[in-house]
């Protein structure tokens, strides 16, 4: 009668709650990375040579999905073409290495795989930067179109060049050797394969945590928002395009010594496909995803070739049949790709950016007087079509003060906006920023002159952490690039960035959410973040386009104070509201617009008493 | 309460929310036969939002009768077929095309089911907007913003809706186009349509509707028949977010 | 080059090239109502000719199978579908088009000797068998993630055409074939010889496109696949269904494609996987066009089509890559003329 669990409820723990502390929460990253190394590692020692082969190719195709990764998945620009670029690697290191007799003037470069290499390489980027010059404007579908049409024409360049040995291809080509060790044998030329595959997937993970790689990250969020906080966009989309012709041509260099022939087979459109397939069925934002696509697409098409003849006899190719129809099915059931399934089933701990407090402050601007004028629009009329969005709007912003800009839904208010932060362009008048007139500079130009902004529909990037999304407002303030991030090399300057954007953090109070998704934050919340990212980039004048829509009452208060501090500080700013308690109990003078034009303008106190003003607000109709 | 015995349209604790963020909480709206009903309140209350929800576009948790029958999940074709006929905030009119066809569209339910009836309809739509007859031919997105709306209005009542919503129909127009909006509401109520009115500007839309609602952040805050509403202080209070030290602004 | 030639090579451009403007009116269209972009739009060209070519030779073309397959798949999603919301009369009309239809069609051919039919009625069977086949495929395939990103939906269809052209393969062997003309008349033009089969494509291209105007000019279900086109919203509002819309382009498609393939498929040899070449050179058409503007992709299409013939006159082995080469021009000068606020969608 007296079993220990006889106590009084009250006092009893629930089983079922683990202890804190206890939890499992999932395996070190170090370890599992440690313990996939080892796997690849041994594999070529206990696995058959048949095995070995599929490996081999998984890995090889890997490094091209790899490149898609980046480039399609993480930048949202899709590529059909990337096998064309293997065809380029491996035909490079083919003629230069198996020609018997090259032209004179190339005689140099012949007989060194290694040599082919970097001239392989160096000859994809050239064409790479190439292509992406005519084809990366486009916009949208046009891209993957384009790509269509230039994968196809250098597959048929390669197939009807007569140096390139027709569709016959080129022989001969001799293996690679490494200070004397031939690797002639799938077994040996695995680990070069690997390792090229590995190191490409960790400096692609480092690129992509680094100031430049959140540039990356931000093109998908919208060409507006990454030039407004000083991104170079089309660079950016240049960046990946080249990162990813390159792993494509160091595949096929890789595929050339490994099959010592070409023909032009595996370069055509259909391979082409088969990438994009890998890195959409992997998870196209995913690194890791690069080698599960390519390890599910390779190793299904080798069982689908294996298994379907037996069943269905010889006749007929069911294993494309029966390929695409999975590809379709896929896409049905996981449409995000496979890595976040697979991820599941291997917890890893979760690991966030360390903020290094130590860290060097960055240099600041240099505030400008206070009673300067900072901005101003004259006469400023935008129509569109038969609509006059604005006419005739004439407003200015001091150092050192807020002047607020409201009116009823649909006056215009946004037009001004994008007017003042040279997204759009007036049809006539002008706006100046510190004295220079706006018209026809860049949004990231503009912004490295010290104009900052938010947006009415937050333009975050909904899976970065709060963090990783203020870092981006700091853009301009690092110049940490693409090869010195990829190895690491820029350390000092990042932890500059990531400790500047802590500071904004907190300085807007949202500390506790630092490591967590932009997306899971309110609405109020993701606000707040936009200030604090365009504060990151120590902006002169903030233009905050409704700030305080969907904030609590001591959120608005907490948001009150910071502007004001700011302002007794000497920003200038501009904000675009409808909170009108908000805006009276706060700004030093408002401008108030309706159908596109200025009604009103002055102090809070003397715009609640104007008639017009309440006319606007309430409704003209008796 | 808006005591109705039959409503055309009754909206029961309907719940919208954007991921994890909830725009609309517990909304309950009824709307009788032949009634114009207005629904007012400040921006980003949720009254898009809603409208949105009860013609099928949004996903939402609730109930949304219609002629008495209970939708748990509105479907847009559905509740079209059922004469219910949104006019959106944004307009949605199909730029590249004529007033005509666009008028023409509007009564496309209706000519799948076999009631082959546009011409006359359309006569009908001509003789309420005389300014769109004249312009027949002219392609909509070189219209006005005031022609944009009565386009708008005029292809929704194509469809002889029973139940007419309409959203923020004054929304950036100027006071004599909004003046005749207006009157145009006022004087579709002969035809019986019933109307739900999502408006900013509280005045008209006090004027012009028999019962109201007061939508604050997510929720009905106050309801009424509308000209118990029309000079009730706490409404534009609300309505205005105005907080108490601003309320010398409403004495004058 | 003489003028002979020049003229010559100038009907075989013409000829192709009015293929070329109905695909590419056929992928603008599917493109602007579903975001799809129609990769396997060639295949339907394919099926239609090769389904021709196989009733001629007597057979029953594999396609019917097909048709019946794909069939049951609609039946069975749709018809559980209709089941569980206890809709009688949804279940009647959707066994009535899936299952009904394709057994009536084999049913036919149980009966018949489709070899012995005249030529029109074994066009006529050869499309009532491979145009079906478009709503289906998109009941199957593109209803399920009609929201989704351009990119999957672009997969998706990547991966259809993989599929189909597995499946053509499969149907009608490595072999290809070449249908007897619709006329052997030849014309004299002064020096100029027009063979009359030459004429009935470019005629049934010219007759066809001036349908198509009417259809989307004129008719009620016309105007509204438009207005799905130019606002999606907007077009739901008015009662017209997504789903409605997607079915009904694709049955257009699919119609223009498997057309496109009767009318070609005696002026050049089909192979199972001839149609993802000239769908793709649709494609250039349709993006000379920009995707966007019916007459505008006509003449593109035209363009490579002459293009085409021409060099493979001059320099026969770099025709591919001239045709496909051509178009990146076309898109530069084309995002260099149009500035607009790059936005997301």
């Amino acid at each position: 009668m007296s079993k220990p669990d006889s106590r009084p409820a009250s006092i009893a723990l629930p089983a079922t709650e683990p202890v804190a502390g206890r939890r499992f929460a999932g395996f070190a990253p170090a370890h599992v990375l440690v313990a996939f190394l080892l796997l690849v590692s041994l594999a070529p020692v206990v696995l058959p040579e048949f095995y070995v082969t599929l490996l081999n190719y998984i890995g090889l195709y890997a490094l091209v999905a790899l490149g898609l990764v980046l480039l399609t998945g993480v930048g949202g620009l899709t590529s059909f073409g990337q096998a064309a670029f293997v065809g380029l690697g491996a035909y490079t290191t083919g003629v230069l290495t198996a020609s018997p007799d090259l032209p004179g003037w190339l005689a140099w470069a012949g007989g060194s795989p290694w040599l082919a290499l970097v001239i392989g390489l160096l000859l994809t980027a050239l064409v790479a930067l190439l292509v992406g010059s005519l084809t990366l404007r486009l916009s949208g579908h046009f891209l993957p179109l384009g790509t269509i049409a230039w994968g196809i024409s250098l597959y048929f360049l390669f197939g009807t060049m007569e140096t390139l040995g027709g569709h016959t291809g080129l022989t001969g080509i001799p293996s690679i050797s490494i200070f004397g060790w031939e690797l002639d044998e799938g077994r040996e030329i695995f680990y070069l394969i690997w390792v090229f595959l590995l190191a490409a997937v960790l400096t692609t993970r480092n690129l992509l945590d680094s100031r430049e790689g959140r540039a990356i990250r931000a093109l998908k969020g919208g060409m507006v928002m990454a030039e407004a906080m000083g991104v170079n966009t089309s660079r950016s989309r240049m960046v990946i395009f080249v990162i990813a012709a390159l792993h494509a041509a160091a595949s096929g260099w890789l595929y050339a010594h490994m099959q010592r022939f070409v023909n032009p087979t595996p370069f055509g459109l259909h391979i082409g496909i088969e990438y994009l397939f890998m890195a959409v069925v992997g998870g196209a934002g995913q690194v890791w995803g690069a080698i599960v696509g390519a390890g599910i697409i390779t190793v299904m098409k080798q069982w689908l070739q294996d298994w379907l003849p037996k069943l269905f006899g010889a006749s007929g190719n069911f294993e494309v049949i029966v390929f695409g129809l999975m590809m379709v099915v896929i896409l049905h059931r996981a449409r995000d790709g496979v890595w976040p399934l697979l991820a599941k089933l291997v917890p890893v701990r979760g690991q966030h950016i360390e903020v290094d407090a130590t860290a060097a402050a960055l240099p600041r601007r240099e505030m400008p007087a206070r009673g300067e004028r900072i901005l101003e629009a004259r006469k400023v009329t935008r129509k569109f079509g038969g609509l006059v969005a604005n006419n005739d709007m004439n407003l200015h912003v001091e150092a050192g003060e807020i002047l607020a800009l409201i009116g009823p839904n649909g006056a215009g208010k946004s037009t001004m906006f994008n007017q003042l932060s040279g997204v759009d362009t007036p049809t006539s008048g002008e706006v100046l920023f510190r004295g220079k007139s706006i018209a026809g500079h860049a949004s990231r130009e503009i912004a490295g002159l010290g104009m900052s902004r938010t947006f009415q529909h937050v333009k975050l990037l909904p899976k970065m952490s709060v963090l990783e999304n203020v870092a981006i407002g700091a853009h301009l303030r690092g110049s940490g690039s693409v090869v010195p991030a990829a190895w690491r090399l820029e350390r000092g300057e990042e932890a500059r960035l990531i400790a500047e954007a802590a500071h904004q953090i907190k300085r807007v109070g949202l500390e506790e959410y630092m490591h967590e998704e932009a997306g899971s934050l309110a609405l109020g919340q993701q606000r707040i973040l936009e200030i604090a990212r365009a504060l990151a980039s120590d902006p002169c004048l903030l233009l905050l386009d409704e700030p305080a829509a969907g904030l609590r009452f001591k959120e608005k208060e907490a948001l009150g104070e910071l502007l004001s501090k700011l302002r007794s500080e000497g920003m200038a700013i501009l904000l675009v509201e409808h909170d009108m308690d908000f805006v009276m109990g706060l700004v030093d003078r408002v401008v108030v617009m309706e159908f596109g034009q200025k009604i009103a303008e002055g102090l809070p106190e003397e715009i609640q008493k104007n008639p017009a003003v309440l006319e606007a607000y309430l409704g003209g109709v008796e | 309460m808006n005591t109705i015995a039959q409503p055309v349209l009754e909206v029961r604790d309907l719940c919208v929310a954007y991921g994890k963020v909830e725009a609309l909480t517990n909304a309950n709206i009824r709307v009788g036969e032949g009634q114009i009903v207005t629904v007012i309140g400040p921006n980003g209350a949720g009254k898009t939002t809603m409208l949105s929800a009860i013609v099928g576009l949004l996903e939402s948790k609730g109930q949304v009768a219609f002629n008495g029958r209970v939708e748990v999940s509105p479907d847009v074709e559905r509740m079209v077929a059922g004469g219910m006929s949104l006019v959106p905030e944004k307009r949605e009119l199909f730029g590249e095309m004529s007033i005509e066809d666009n008028l023409l569209l509007g009564a496309f339910h209706r000519y799948r089911t076999g009631k082959r009836d546009h011409a006359e309809t359309m006569n009908e739509v001509f003789e309420l907007f005389p300014r769109l007859k004249e312009r027949r031919a002219q392609q909509a997105g070189t219209l006005s913003g005031g022609e944009r709306q009565m386009l708008a209005v005029g292809r929704a009542l194509m469809g002889k809706p029973r139940l007419l919503m309409l959203d923020e129909p004054s929304l950036g127009l100027a006071p004599l186009i909004t003046r005749e909006i207006f009157r145009i509401i006022a004087e579709l109520r002969k035809t019986g349509v019933s109307i739900l009115l999502v408006e900013q500007n509280a005045r008209a839309a006090l004027a012009v509707a028999d019962y109201a609602y007061v939508l604050e952040t997510g929720g009905v805050a106050m309801e009424g028949p509308a000209h118990d509403l029309r000079d009730d202080p706490r409404v534009i209070e609300t309505y205005l977010g105005l907080g108490g030290k601003h309320q010398d602004m409403l004495a004058t | 080059m003489d003028l002979q030639i020049a003229i010559l090579l100038g009907q075989d451009g013409i000829t192709t090239g009015a293929i070329y403007a109905l695909l590419a009116l056929a992928l603008v269209l599917v493109f602007a109502v579903t975001r799809v972009i129609f990769i396997p739009q060639g295949e339907f060209v394919a099926f239609g000719a090769l389904t021709l070519a196989s009733l001629q030779g007597g057979n029953t073309p594999a396609t019917l199978w097909l048709l019946l397959g794909c069939g049951v798949a609609v039946a069975a999603v749709d018809g559980l579908a209709a089941v569980r919301r206890g809709d009688a009369r949804r279940l009647v009309s959707i066994l009535g088009w899936n299952l009904a239809y394709p057994l009536a069609l084999a049913a036919l051919f149980y009966a018949s000797q489709p070899g012995a039919m005249p030529m029109l009625l074994q066009i006529l069977v050869a499309l009532a068998i491979v145009v079906p086949l478009g709503p289906m495929i998109y009941r199957l395939a593109f209803q399920p993630i009609a929201e989704a990103p351009v990119l999957i939906l672009l997969i998706v269809s990547v991966a259809l055409h993989v599929t189909l052209v597995g499946l053509g393969l499969l149907f009608f062997g490595a072999e290809g074939t070449r249908t007897p003309a619709f006329s052997d008349a030849q014309f004299e033009l002064g020096s100029i010889m027009i063979s009359g089969q030459q004429l009935w494509v470019v005629g049934t291209s010219a007759l066809l496109i001036a349908v198509l105007y009417l259809f989307f000019g004129r008719t009620i279900y016309g105007k509204a696949l438009r207005a799905t086109a130019i606002n999606r919203n907007g077009a739901r509002l008015m009662g017209f269904s997504p789903v409605f819309a997607g079915k009904l382009t694709f049955l257009l498609a699919a119609f223009i494609g498997a057309l496109s393939g009767v009318l070609i498929a005696p002026v050049t040899t089909i192979y199972y996987d001839t149609g993802f070449l000239i769908g793709l050179k649709g494609f250039v058409a349709a993006i000379i066009g920009g995707l966007a503007s019916y007459p505008l992709a006509a003449a593109g299409a035209l363009t490579v089509g002459l293009l085409e013939s021409f060099s493979s006159f001059w320099a026969s082995a770099y025709k591919e890559v001239i045709v496909f080469t051509l178009i990146i021009p076309v898109l530069l000068w084309q995002s260099l003329t149009s500035h607009h606020i790059d936005e997301e969608e």
